[in-house]
């Protein structure tokens, strides 16, 4: 007998009385989606931008990264073409910002629901310096239980929460925006 | 009970002669509790959270043998390959052969208490390959030569300024800068070269879904991220008792894990890895070493349902006093102490004791355990075994007599008390563990007993 089948005869000798699968019955609902969705991202580093339309994301990237060579975007309305991606994703390295389109936000933690199909190459979003994602303002939920209710309905790979820029507490609980993935994150919200 | 290393009580002792390090480390840990608190009382349905969190993971364990063989079904058929290792022995060789069959010698590895519960860095080196643990506090307590203290915070012990010491001769970062900014980004551009060469990633695993055959990773750093997605291969160390039924159950777990953790919302990354890249290789191993036995017990069966999150040691004044590596094992705190015993008894045998039983540990664990229950319950079954030392049992067969015997408890009262009085140093010594860093109190005139019957009895 391999190890695969003594383990489970083990597991199946010692199973206990069976417990029922409770049901999750959780119905919270914040009043004001976005404004709870846009305290909640402050307030773990991250900044929410109203936008109405892609022209004015174009805008505040070109004023903030004069660079755009090393700006990538996956949403076609950008239309930054300076950089393609290639076989290796470790040339995504010099990427200053990318902005990739999310599904939705989560009022109740601020995080934004992103799977591989918009993220070029799944390397895309930890690797970049900076990251700016995009949502549809009306795209908020209010928490992780109506999240995966969305979730269900949405094929993917690879699929990510994030929330606010990559952090880390681990010298004497200071907080460092910043520790492998970007080290900031703009949620443009459009109307 | 001390036989291979020093216990408990000992180690302690030693943590304890720095007194304003003891003061700092304490208020440290208690400060992430009152995040902890906060996060937890902005949610109105908090308890209804944990209640249902704790029935799910009952049903797990119920269940575990069909969800095992449905959540490795699915996974196979996202394109991953399932191992199983009784044994951490067994468990590392699987690592070490997938490594090797990739031609690999340096490798990537994000937080994974399962991984340092089966010593893989040692075995790993010991077999040639670099392996470099990329999350700040680990790769701290790496470049130290030290296992983490806490779970969570591997370096919650270390001072910034020991760390700047400690990158300047690592990394070479300016000496006396201590700048947890600076410290930061030198790890950062350190570990990216790591990340770039690295062609083999391990991760651990912190939810592993049956029905989709999904697992999920949570880190705050993008760590686990990084190096999973520039490695050819991906490896993912779980323990049996990660699967949780569907995902829709996520949403239970993820609401309760960084809140109870660090106070935090959610980590900034909850990564579900569903399918591999195109051309990468994906492995999930699955390792048992005493689940499935633990599985079998009525009183210590619930330490399974542990997510890992830490919020125990934070509450606890013991851990909080003693600091993580008094407990000589992987997972120190309140939830550890349950389950070293579990592994081996007697090398394991003082840490039950090392606890006030005030059960702050129960009332913050998101997933209901009993942990003091727990933690009283090993503390009989040690005594039965023969795994407390002979001062111990012959004090707790003493107590019992006394406690038993409505005569004896009565005399042996009054006559404390005299004892107390008239020749206190037959306490106030130092073969009373208790008369340590405490003053005996005052011998009161009479028992409670006695005052009771004069001025209560007999109305």
């Amino acid at each position: 007998m391999n190890s695969r089948d003594r383990i489970l005869e083990r597991i199946k000798k010692n199973l206990p009385q069976e417990s029922p699968l409770p049901s999750v019955d959780i119905n919270t609902n914040f009043s004001d989606l976005k404004e709870k969705f846009k305290a909640t991202l402050t307030s773990i580093g991250g900044t929410a931008i109203e936008v109405t339309d892609w022209s004015h994301i174009k805008n505040y990237i070109q004023l903030n990264y004069l660079d755009t060579d090393q700006v990538i975007s996956t949403a076609p309305q950008l239309n930054f073409k300076a950089h393609t991606f290639k076989n290796d994703p470790r040339a995504l390295e010099r990427i200053k910002i990318s902005i990739l389109q999310g599904s939705f936000g989560v009022a109740e933690n601020g995080a934004v629901w992103i799977t591989d199909t918009h993220m070029g190459d799944r390397v895309l979003p930890f690797i970049n310096e900076h990251l700016a994602l995009v949502i549809n303002e009306k795209d908020i939920v209010s928490t992780l239980h109506q999240a995966y209710e969305k979730i269900d309905l949405i094929n993917y790979s690879l699929g990510v929460f994030i929330a606010g820029p990559s952090k880390t507490a681990d010298i004497e609980q200071s907080l460092v925006l910043g520790a492998h993935g970007a080290k900031s994150l703009v949620v443009f919200l459009m109307t | 009970m001390n036989s291979r290393h020093t216990d408990h009580a000992t180690r302690a002792e030693k943590f304890n002669l720095d007194e304003s390090r003891v003061d700092w480390h304490d208020k440290t840990l208690w400060f992430i509790r009152e995040k902890r608190d906060k996060a937890a009382w902005q949610i109105p349905e908090w308890e209804q959270l944990r209640e249902t969190a704790s029935q799910i993971k009952n049903n797990v364990l119920s269940n575990l043998h069909d969800y095992l063989i449905e959540f490795e079904k699915n996974a196979q058929k996202n394109g991953a390959t399932v191992h199983w290792a009784s044994t951490p022995a067994e468990h590392n060789k699987i690592v070490l052969d997938i490594i090797k069959q990739a031609g690999a010698r340096n490798i990537v590895k994000s937080k994974s208490m399962l991984t340092e519960e089966c010593h893989l860095n040692e075995y790993l080196t010991a077999h040639g390959i670099d392996v470099v643990d990329t999350d700040l506090g680990e790769r701290i307590v790496q470049l130290a030569g030290e296992p983490p203290s806490h779970i969570v915070l591997p370096c919650i012990h270390w001072k910034k300024e020991e760390i700047g010491e400690l990158f300047h001769q690592e990394l070479g970062t300016p000496k006396g800068n201590a700048d947890p900014q600076l410290l930061t980004n030198a790890a950062r551009l350190n570990l990216r070269n790591h990340f770039m060469t690295s062609r083999v990633a391990i991760t651990g695993v912190n939810f592993a879904v049956a029905e989709t055959g999904e697992i999920v990773v949570c880190t705050n750093e993008g760590n686990a991220d990084l190096g999973v997605q520039l490695a050819d291969v991906h490896i993912a160390c779980m323990g049996l008792e990660k699967i949780i039924p569907r995902r829709k159950h996520l949403g239970v777990f993820l609401r309760l894990l960084a809140r109870s953790a660090t106070g935090q919302p959610i980590t900034t990354y909850s990564s579900h890895f569903k399918k591999p890249r195109e051309g990468q290789q994906w492995h999930i191993v699955l390792l048992d070493n005493g689940r499935s036995e633990r599985l079998g017990s009525n009183d210590f069966r619930n330490a399974l349902k542990c997510i890992r999150c830490a919020a125990c040691f934070n509450t606890c004044p013991v851990y909080r006093r003693s600091g993580g590596h008094s407990y000589h094992t992987t997972v120190a705190g309140p939830i550890g102490s349950i389950l070293a015993p579990g592994l081996d008894m007697k090398k394991n045998a003082d840490l039950p004791f090392a606890s006030t039983l005030c059960g702050s540990c129960s009332n913050v664990c998101p997933v209901k355990i009993d942990i003091h229950d727990q933690l009283y319950k090993w503390r009989q079954v040690l005594v039965r075994n023969g795994h407390v030392s002979a001062i111990k049992a012959i004090g707790m067969k003493g107590m019992a007599a006394v406690l038993s015997y409505p005569f004896i408890y009565n005399t042996s009262g009054s006559l404390g008390r005299w004892i107390m009085r008239y020749f206190p140093f037959l306490f106030s010594n130092r073969a009373n563990l208790w008369y340590k860093q405490r003053e005996m109190p005052k011998a009161p005139e009479k028992s409670f007993r006695e005052w009771y019957i004069k001025n209560r009895k007999k109305k």
